[in-house]
């Protein structure tokens, strides 16, 4: 094996140690390239070979053993890793994101909780070992179980509403977390009963279980963005214990990159990540947005597809406004052809992207360049909202809070302070969308009561093809 | 030599931050899961721990199997389902998406 022949040009620790600096070098290389939509593809491409590389220098260390069984667990991991990556749908990316990352979370708390029965319950080992494994194994626990939440919520497998137990739930969580501390401190102590591990690992479990279970939809890309951070912090952890410099620098840079992420994201949504994690937007928030439309009392005025292709059609601008009911309905592709009819008509067809649109920044993108969507026609928000004013048809496909005029106007919204697309600026609104059910975060929208809003129900993608089928009909 | 790896862990902290700071809005989807992809390196722990532990026992070994499967799909199905999504940055003639299952 390529073991004897390394082995014997080289001291094996130091081949794997230059190998494990060329591995990260290749992380941060490839992350760097992630900056841009041109080198993107291929920075991601880089940091895998990284991986690689990495998983190659691990091979070569002295004295390994139980090879069938790691070959094995590697094979069973691609052949369930390749298929769910290939297949999922662009729309369910998030939660496959959320998946991944609980895995991994998962695999760390594994690792900590094999090692303390290894070790006899971490006896006669040094601090240095023990504290980072236990940090490994609460971290770890929290972000597998709450990744997993995040994903059943956005699959749908449970409900998108915050689920709390109300006042009593601050308590609660800090009491899961003071017993998960209690019991790291009894083992670093010395303690060395299989209970503790158990213990700590079954309240960091439940920790991130009512964690996230509180959380709103609406915050879920913060959420999942912020236990990829902590995944990272955990592996990080986990390279500290093994003395493992791969692990150390990429779980790091994963902790950093994703902590600063999730800051980007709350701030896009005008929350503080604390408020984020105390819950409850939905829940008290929720029922002061309802009775807000509730006295608002205004009509909604719906309209037909014919209408809506007649109103564009003689438009000199108008800016298509996507949501996450455009993703559902898998509509961009739909939309990309009757932006292109409007063009044929010379009218000018631009995108506003709200930065936390859909379920993830960056998920409208993604979903509109996977149907060809010239990057440039893509705006973000501060650069489409002063164009409102002289845009003549806002076409909303099922976005819905990032538009909600009650951001900027009602203090009592739970959404108040959150910037939005001001499309109530246009002269005229068209909303796609399938319901009057209010959207994620569970408020009513006042847009829609707005005497230039109009209506169009249905499912987005069914709409947009009719309109299209009307236009070129005129 | 636990004080030197603080110390890169440290450095590491700030590599990141000055990396990822600089990446535009529409790239973050990718980004996070990019970022999520290359903390799948947990698997090295798994192969070392399982590789180098002598007196594991079963149940240990069971433990270390599910960590090493949990890593490979971490770091298998983060890279692929980046690569997915950066893939339709690129311009190419649209193919008409088939699967267009609704939900009510």
């Amino acid at each position: 094996m390529s073991t004897v022949l390394a082995t014997s040009f080289f001291h094996s620790g130091d081949l794997i140690a230059v190998l494990y600096i060329v591995a990260f070098s290749l992380f941060i290389y490839g992350l760097s390239g992630l900056t841009g939509p041109r080198t993107a593809v291929r920075g991601n491409r880089i940091a895998g070979v990284g991986m690689g590389i990495a998983l190659l220098a691990t091979f070569l260390i002295d004295g390994m053993g139980n090879w069938v069984l790691i070959i094995i667990a590697l094979i069973i991991g691609t052949i369930i890793g390749i298929p769910s990556a290939r297949s999922v749908k662009m729309t369910a990316v998030p939660q496959m994101v959320a998946l991944f990352n609980g895995v991994g979370g998962g695999a760390v708390a594994l690792i900590a909780w094999a090692e303390f029965n290894d070790t006899s319950g971490f006896a006669g080992e040094p601090l240095t070992f023990v504290i980072p494994s236990l940090f490994a194994a609460i971290v770890g626990s929290v972000s597998f179980w709450g990744s997993n939440i995040a994903f059943g919520k956005l699959q749908e497998i449970l409900p998108g509403h915050p689920i709390s137990a109300g006042r009593l739930q601050q308590p609660l969580n800090l009491i899961l977390l003071l017993i998960a501390l209690a019991s790291a401190v009894a083992i670093a102590s010395g303690e060395t009963a299989t209970i503790y591990i158990l213990v700590l690992l079954g309240a960091s479990a439940l920790l991130g279980l009512f964690v996230v279970l509180p959380i709103g939809g609406a915050d879920m890309p913060v959420v999942i963005s912020l236990l990829n951070a902590f995944t990272g912090l955990s592996a990080a952890a986990t390279g500290l214990a093994l003395n493992n410099t791969a692990l150390i620098v990429a779980g790091m840079i994963v902790g950093a990159s994703g902590t600063i992420l999730t800051r980007l994201m709350a701030d896009a949504m005008n929350r503080s990540i604390p408020s984020i994690i105390a819950g409850g937007f939905g829940g008290g928030g929720g029922e002061a947005g309802a009775t807000g439309a509730g006295e608002h009392g205004g009509t909604v005025r719906a309209t037909s597809a014919a209408d809506a292709a007649i109103q564009m059609a003689f438009a000199r601008q108008v800016v298509i406004v996507p949501g996450y009911g455009m993703a559902v309905a898998q509509a961009q592709h739909a939309v990309r052809e009757l932006a292109s009819e409007l063009e044929k008509r010379n009218v000018e067809v631009k995108y506003a992207i709200h930065p936390v649109a859909g379920r993830m920044p960056g998920h409208m993108n993604v979903l509109l360049a996977e149907a060809d969507v010239p990057y440039d026609q893509l705006k973000e928000m501060d650069e489409i909202n002063p164009e409102f004013s002289r845009t003549d048809v806002a076409l909303v496909i099922g976005a819905n809070d990032v538009t909600n005029p009650a951001a900027n106007t009602n203090s009592d919204s739970p959404i108040y302070g959150m910037p939005i697309l001001n499309v109530n600026e246009s002269k005229s609104v068209i909303v796609l969308k399938r319901s009057m059910n209010p959207g994620f975060a569970g408020i009513e929208n006042e847009l829609y009561f707005e005497p230039m809003t109009s209506m169009l129900f249905g499912d987005a993608k069914s709409s947009v093809a009719e309109i299209t089928a009307e236009l070129t009909a005129l | 030599m636990f004080i030197t790896n603080v110390a890169i862990l440290v450095l590491a902290g700030f590599v990141g931050y000055a990396v990822i700071s600089k990446v535009p809005n529409t790239l973050h989807t990718p980004l996070m899961s990019g970022t999520n992809a290359i903390h799948g390196i947990v698997v090295l722990g798994g192969i070392i721990v399982l590789g180098l532990g002598e007196n594991l026992s079963v149940f240990d070994k069971g433990l270390l199997v599910i960590a090493i499967i949990f890593g490979t799909i971490n770091v298998v199905g983060g890279f692929l389902v980046t690569d997915r999504m950066l893939e339709m940055f690129k311009s190419k003639p649209a193919p008409p998406k088939q699967d267009d299952e609704e939900q009510a």
